[in-house]
């Protein structure tokens, strides 16, 4: 009988993910090449943007991911608390920095396509502000992680700062759109290029996408796997001083 | 029971009892576990494995660290603790602990075996049944030990508990005394679950 | 836990109690932003409802280190926790502590200083009004960043970073609130907004700051 809480177990992850981790990690590159080789190379330039509009290839499957990070984040740290499996803690500590580049090429991205599109490389519209929000919330969960010594305390502190973060995160987005729509009414700059996406870009936007969903799931495995290993090491270390 | 620090198992396959009355000091090299067996005892962390069986609001614990507030006064500071506990009688437990004539100083100018005895004061002030002391003697002088001793056996007396963790001869002829070497928590065997981190072994 | 509360005031007002230094700073701040920006009165005007509050914001941070760092470096924090209060009740007297030592000072002085940037006169009250809404959940939200960081060494730095990205929300609805009362907008969506996120974070965050400190006394 198969369960998926048996991948809790370290020893089953690993050796489940010894095989895993190069198949998706093979998969994902296949697939992003795919997705960004089509979406750059054959793609018709639009009547408006021209070729700038390509960038959507890499900005909208990082913004996705950017956020699905941090809800991988929730819910493992929610396993973590409730069932105290150690490689949900720890999956929720590896995905924490391929949350934050995410986080960080949807910026750039952004910046880079709204200079030419809105002639400025910063606004302060509230997808934006929000995204910004989201990348200090990565940095005091790293920050947090990285300063606790002892792995299970680490654990449960992240665990309940990616709780009460997330709430606060969902109210600063409410705010940035508030505050936003206050400030400059109607304000017209808006993320999405237009409303209809034709499909000539929807397939290779929705291949690029699966494939940065790939390699998000390679490199949180990867990065689980690392963890494991050094707290495998750190109870060697242990156990050989009791000896 | 078994208790852990920094995620080591520290001691294990410990059982220990008290009565009304009894008073039982914990003995053992530094870094044995005593403080950590104490601290897992008053609440403040969870036994690695085993149970505790205690009354609620029973304990009152004392730390190597006194938990004074330097800025506030000998009567101030034992009054904070006294209200936290439910009002125990400041005025006695200054005269009990020999600090009457220092009520009104502030606990930056104390000494460190008058601050000590401040610390020690608190215990009467709580009102609880059994006291868990965590070197309670450092620092005090001769005189002062007879006069924690006598202190600890009035509490006994009235029917309380005291679980003291020292290497400092108390005075205290009457208590049990364990020494919790034996108790040593053993390199686990190969295959066997060890208590902690074993997933990762 | 009234004992608590005069024990942790007293502790604040005698020597070395910093009592008074988030206000100073706060001070300070609405002096130095004419200073940089200029005196033209249209412009500070404009920004006056964001600079108090920010200035508000980064006082009360000022002091939130020492909400639990003293009496977990005297051992007072152990102490406290085996006592027979509830650890939830222990924060949040800490939290009110803090807001009647930080905050309160706050938006007493907060009108002066709107002099200072000259906020235009509609807007007084809504600062007053803003302030007294939304310090109580900067002082909550801060005691909980000092529980997370509590027996860390420099934990100061960290505990900004912590707690900044979550002052964003009262952050936003408070200066709203005020420019909204500035240029005489409706002030009705924002004050009950920021009203929301005090009235939230008072009843919910005590319960994750105990738990916080429960950790980290293991």
């Amino acid at each position: 009988m198969s369960s998926f809480w048996e991948y809790a177990n370290p020893r089953r992850f690993m050796r489940t993910t010894d095989w895993l981790l190069p198949v998706a990690a093979g998969v994902a590159l296949v697939v992003t090449a795919i997705g960004l080789i089509w979406g750059f190379f054959f793609t018709p330039d639009d009547f408006r943007q021209g070729s700038t509009v390509k960038i959507i290839f890499l900005h909208v499957p990082s913004a996705l991911m950017a956020i699905n990070a941090w809800i991988m984040m929730l819910v493992a740290s929610l396993i973590w608390v409730v069932r105290r499996h150690h490689v949900s803690a720890l999956a929720a500590k590896a995905a924490a920095p391929v949350g934050l580049v995410m986080t960080m090429i949807a910026l750039f991205t952004g910046a880079v396509w709204g200079q030419p599109m809105w002639g400025t490389w910063w606004a302060w519209d509230p997808r934006l502000t929000s995204f910004l929000i989201l990348f200090l919330f990565y940095l005091g969960y790293i920050a947090l992680w990285s300063a606790i010594d002892d792995p299970d305390t680490g654990a449960d502190l992240t665990a309940v700062l990616c709780l009460v973060g997330t709430v606060f995160a969902l109210l600063s987005r409410y705010a940035a759109f508030f505050w936003s729509q206050g400030l400059h009414q109607g304000a017209s700059l808006s993320l999405q290029p237009g409303t209809r996406v034709d499909w000539a870009y929807k397939a290779p936007l929705y291949v690029s996408m699966t494939g940065f969903a790939l390699i998000f799931v390679a490199l949180v495995l990867a990065g689980t796997r690392t963890e494991i290993r050094a707290r495998r090491m750190k109870a060697l270390v242990a156990r050989e001083r009791m000896a | 029971m078994s208790v852990a620090r920094g995620g080591v198992p520290l001691i294990a396959g410990l059982s220990l009892c008290l009565t009304a009355g009894q008073a039982l000091i914990l003995r053992g090299p530094n870094g044995c576990g005593k403080t950590t067996l104490l601290r897992t005892l008053a609440g403040l962390q969870p036994p690695l494995a085993g149970e505790i069986d205690l009354p609620p609001d029973a304990v009152a614990y004392a730390a190597h660290a006194d938990g004074l507030k330097a800025t506030l006064s000998v009567r101030e500071n034992l009054a904070f603790w006294a209200a936290v506990y439910g009002g125990g009688d400041v005025g006695a437990a200054m005269g009990r602990m020999n600090l009457s004539g220092l009520s009104d100083r502030a606990a930056l100018n104390l000494s460190a075996g008058q601050k000590r005895r401040l610390g020690l004061a608190r215990l009467l002030v709580t009102g609880r049944p059994v006291w868990m002391l965590d070197e309670p003697t450092v620092s005090l002088d001769a005189a002062s030990v007879a006069l924690f001793a006598d202190v600890v056996r009035g509490h006994l007396a009235a029917g309380g508990m005291a679980l003291i963790a020292t290497h400092i001869d108390l005075g205290l002829p009457e208590a049990q005394v364990l020494d919790l070497t034996p108790f040593k928590a053993r390199r686990p065997a190969p295959g066997q679950g060890g208590g902690f981190d074993e997933a990762f072994l | 836990m009234i004992a608590l509360l005069t024990r942790d005031l007293r502790l604040a007002i005698r020597a070395g109690g910093g009592f008074g230094l988030g206000l100073a700073f706060f001070l300070i701040l609405a002096v130095l932003v004419p200073l940089g920006v200029g005196p033209e009165p249209a412009v500070l005007a404009a920004i006056a409802p964001g600079v108090l509050w920010v200035g508000a914001l980064l006082a009360c941070l000022l002091s939130l280190d020492r909400i639990f760092a003293l009496d977990w470096e005297d051992g007072s924090l152990d102490l406290l926790a085996t006592a027979p209060i509830p650890l939830e009740g222990v924060v949040t007297v800490k939290a009110f502590a803090h807001w009647i030592t930080t905050g309160l000072p706050l938006v007493l002085a907060a009108p002066v200083l709107g002099v200072l940037l000259n906020l235009p006169t509609g807007a007084f009250g809504w600062l007053v009004v803003s302030l007294l809404l939304g310090t109580p959940a900067l002082s909550v939200i801060g005691t909980f960043g000092a529980a997370l960081t509590v027996g860390l060494k420099r934990g100061g730095l960290l505990l900004s970073l912590l707690v900044l990205p979550l002052y964003i929300p009262t952050l936003v609805f408070g200066a709203e609130l005020v420019a909204r009362g500035a240029a005489g907008l409706p002030t009705q969506s924002a004050l009950l907004l920021l009203a929301g996120i005090t009235a939230g974070s008072v009843a919910i965050l005590p319960f994750a700051s105990a738990a916080v400190i429960r950790i980290n006394l293991r």
